[in-house]
């Protein structure tokens, strides 16, 4: 026995460092631009891909279509992306909550039909205030989700089969709504006014674009600079200043010039700009709570997120209701575009569009990787190519092709990007 | 040593389907006390581990928390009493990073959101002490070594406020100078007054830390020895069964007698 005791030494003669030294293996970034393009490399094989394909993607979609008609990227039609993106990008929004998970919700967009036949029957055939109808409409989605999560997360109904039943399901019950006459209008009052395409922010001023654009920068270097502060006084690694200039400049850049080229139409549709308010904040929840935290635990490893005491039926229930609650907002930011509930809504490839955005945009389907900033990048792939297409009086049956081969590639890198993080040791 | 055990399992018995993995087991840990748990692959000691964390419930028998009968039917149930376990498959999630997994479950808060700075800070002080490298908190638990990982799942267990330390074969996988470190910690909860249940294979580790060894044999117990007085091959006579006659059962006998 006491040749383990020569070997363990009491812990108070060997004080642990202040600060651990460098394992002098970790590749530390050199200083320089030179050390971002070699990180950058590095990440590159490391199937660490982040944003880069959507918007190589992007750059290749919107360069094809603007040499095809050159209308494409005038500020009329860029207005008419950002305004018709903001629907279908909030079924992608509740998607991504699922798909962190590692399921999937087959039932958005039927749903987001439904919805809309819910609201138009109780605020035309009822005649119910139109906020309060606003609001039974998003309860009703959030009941239908959570529907979907009891039986996936309490009785063990594989959630694609759960999904797939309410996909059919809410799509009877719309059509038994909308019996009889097929479609109903919408009043223009209420959020759907605010919703509709004549609705911009501060009502076409020049100064909302740029109001909007100098918030989000705004926020962007102050918080970056608190979180900095706090870092270094902590003690812990923080981002050089020199990076976080680089950063804001970047984001400046992207929103000055956006809001320029929206102000040369009309503005900033305020159904965007409910769109990305709702990004933010469904970001701050995913990362920076604990029910953020456990959704992606939850996403990583459920016997983990178990014996840590997550409650994981919870967790599930709630996440579905979350998606549930979206595709009802969504319905109605997709009701507001015609101002009518018809059988039509949530009918086509509204579903594999929204799938496709959130996939597009970086969140992995195989849970766990993710945020919501993929549902915007992806909801401007995907809008970009509906409204060129459009522009191309492209036959609706050319569409599908092209949406499911879209779609399909998104999940072909996903896979691959998963395989090489799997082997250089990220996933 | 209190006369009251923190933590007393009375004839706990366990089944997986056919499988009868735990027999009326008995096991008794006092706080500031190391109680080693041994016995073959499959002996059930994971089970036992298991059990006491809330991950399955126990079929028959009772567990007591200072003197009083409880129910474990979840890990928050055993979390809440002040049990904090190392699993032997560690249950980290592989999407998180260090500091995530390390919080997972008990994260500190800052005006209602994470407090990641905090965390980190934290984090990196504990791991320090349990002198593991790893060349940094922000990344993803997939990309450490299995040592590495490890160190993080027992660093995990020391967060919080645990009463009871359970490290099923927290050395398996660690290199000689974290295994030092390792047993370090385990004297040290034993100078803070917890109650610990080590498992391990290695009879030189449980021989340098435990005061009781407790022998599982084919889910039962097969006897209990006070490090002190006891040498290593009665031990792992129990263990094997090998030597299974009147003179061991005799010692085994005395040993629980004189705890
Ligand atoms: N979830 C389970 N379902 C069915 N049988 C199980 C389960 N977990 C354990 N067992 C069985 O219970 C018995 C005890 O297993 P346990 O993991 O507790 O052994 P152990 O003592 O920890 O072994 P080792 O030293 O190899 O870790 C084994 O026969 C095993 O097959
Ligand atoms: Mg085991």
């Amino acid at each position: 026995m006491s040749d383990k005791t020569t070997m363990r030494q009491p812990l108070d003669e060997v004080p642990p460092p202040a600060v651990a030294p460098l394992d002098p293996r970790l590749l530390v970034r050199e200083e320089g631009l030179k050390g971002y393009l070699t990180e950058f490399k590095r990440k590159l094989k490391g199937g660490e891909l982040g944003s880069l394909p959507v918007i190589l993607a992007l750059v290749i979609i919107w360069t094809i279509f603007q040499l095809k008609d050159s209308l494409f990227l005038s500020s009329a039609n860029m207005v008419n992306i950002c305004y018709f993106m903001a629907g279908t990008g909030m079924l992608a929004v509740g998607l991504v909550f699922v798909l962190l998970l590692g399921e999937i919700d087959l039932s958005v967009a039927s749903v987001s039909g439904l919805a809309a036949a819910v609201f138009a029957s109780l605020s035309v055939t009822h005649n119910i205030n139109a906020w309060v109808a606003v609001v039974l409409t998003v309860l009703t989605g959030i009941a239908i989700g959570a529907i979907h999560g009891f039986f996936f997360a309490k009785i063990g109904v594989p959630a694609f089969v759960v999904t797939l039943a309410g996909f059919l399901g809410w799509t009877g019950l719309m059509q038994w709504l909308l019996r009889g006459t097929g479609s109903l209008t919408i009043q223009d009052k209420g959020l759907l006014h605010v919703l509709g395409q004549r609705s911009f922010f501060m009502n076409q001023s020049i100064a909302g674009a740029y109001i909007l654009a100098t918030l989000g920068v705004g926020a962007l270097l102050v918080g970056s600079l608190i979180d900095q502060s706090r870092r270094r006084s902590a003690g812990v690694p923080f981002r050089p200043t020199g990076e976080i200039l680089v950063r804001t400049v970047a984001l400046a850049v992207v929103a000055y010039v956006a809001a320029y080229v929206l102000n040369k139409s009309a503005g900033v549709p305020n159904a965007l700009v409910i769109f990305l308010a709702t990004l933010v904040i469904c970001d701050f929840v995913l990362r920076r709570t604990t029910f953020g935290r456990k959704i992606f635990a939850v996403g990583g490893s459920i016997e983990a997120a178990r014996r840590a005491g997550i409650n994981v039926a919870m967790i599930r229930i709630v996440v579905f209701a979350i998606s549930g609650g979206f595709a009802a907002i969504g319905g109605l930011f997709l009701a507001g575009q015609t101002y009518t509930a018809t059988l039509q809504a949530g009918t086509g490839n509204l579903l594999m569009l929204a799938i496709a955005a959130a996939v597009i945009g970086g969140t992995s389907l195989f849970g766990g990787r993710g945020n919501v900033w993929s549902a915007l990048l992806g909801m401007l792939v995907i809008q970009s190519i509906q409204t060129g297409l459009d522009l191309l009086n492209m036959d609706q049956s050319i569409q599908y092709m092209i949406t499911g081969a879209v779609l399909l590639a998104a999940v072909v890198v996903d896979s691959v990007s998963r395989r090489t993080q799997r082997s250089s040791g990220r996933a | 040593m209190s006369a009251t055990p923190v933590l007393a399992l009375r004839g706990v018995s366990k089944r997986f389907g056919a499988v009868q993995a735990l027999t009326d087991v008995e096991l008794e840990v006092h706080a500031g006390e190391v109680v080693a748990l041994v016995g073959d692959n499959g002996a059930g000691k994971s089970t036992l581990v298991k059990t006491i964390a809330g991950v399955h419930p126990v079929d028959e028998g009772v567990i007591e928390w200072e003197g009083r009968p409880v129910h474990i039917n979840r890990p928050q149930d055993a979390q809440g009493l002040g049990i904090a376990t190392v699993y032997q498959d560690l249950a980290l999630c592989d999407n998180l990073d260090v500091v995530g997994n390390l919080y997972l479950g008990r994260e500190l808060l800052r005006y209602g959101s994470l407090d990641e700075v905090t965390m980190e800070k934290r984090s990196r002080e504990l791991l320090n002490t349990l002198s593991i490298r790893i060349p940094s908190v922000r990344i993803p638990i997939a990309s450490l070594s299995g040592g590495q990982r490890q160190v993080v799942a027992i660093a995990r267990a020391l967060i919080g406020e645990p009463k009871v330390v359970i490290l099923d074969e927290p050395t398996a996988a660690l290199g000689v100078e974290q295994t030092a470190q390792v047993l370090d910690l385990v004297e040290r909860l034993r100078e803070r007054r917890l109650g610990v249940i080590l498992i391990s294979h290695n009879m030189a580790d449980v021989t340098a830390v435990a005061d009781t060894v407790h022998v599982l044999r084919l889910g039962k117990n097969n006897g209990a020895f006070p490090v002190k007085g006891t040498t290593n091959e009665q031990i792992i006579a129990a263990i094997t069964g090998a030597t299974d006659n009147a003179v061991t059962r005799r010692l085994a006998r005395n040993a629980e007698a004189t705890q």
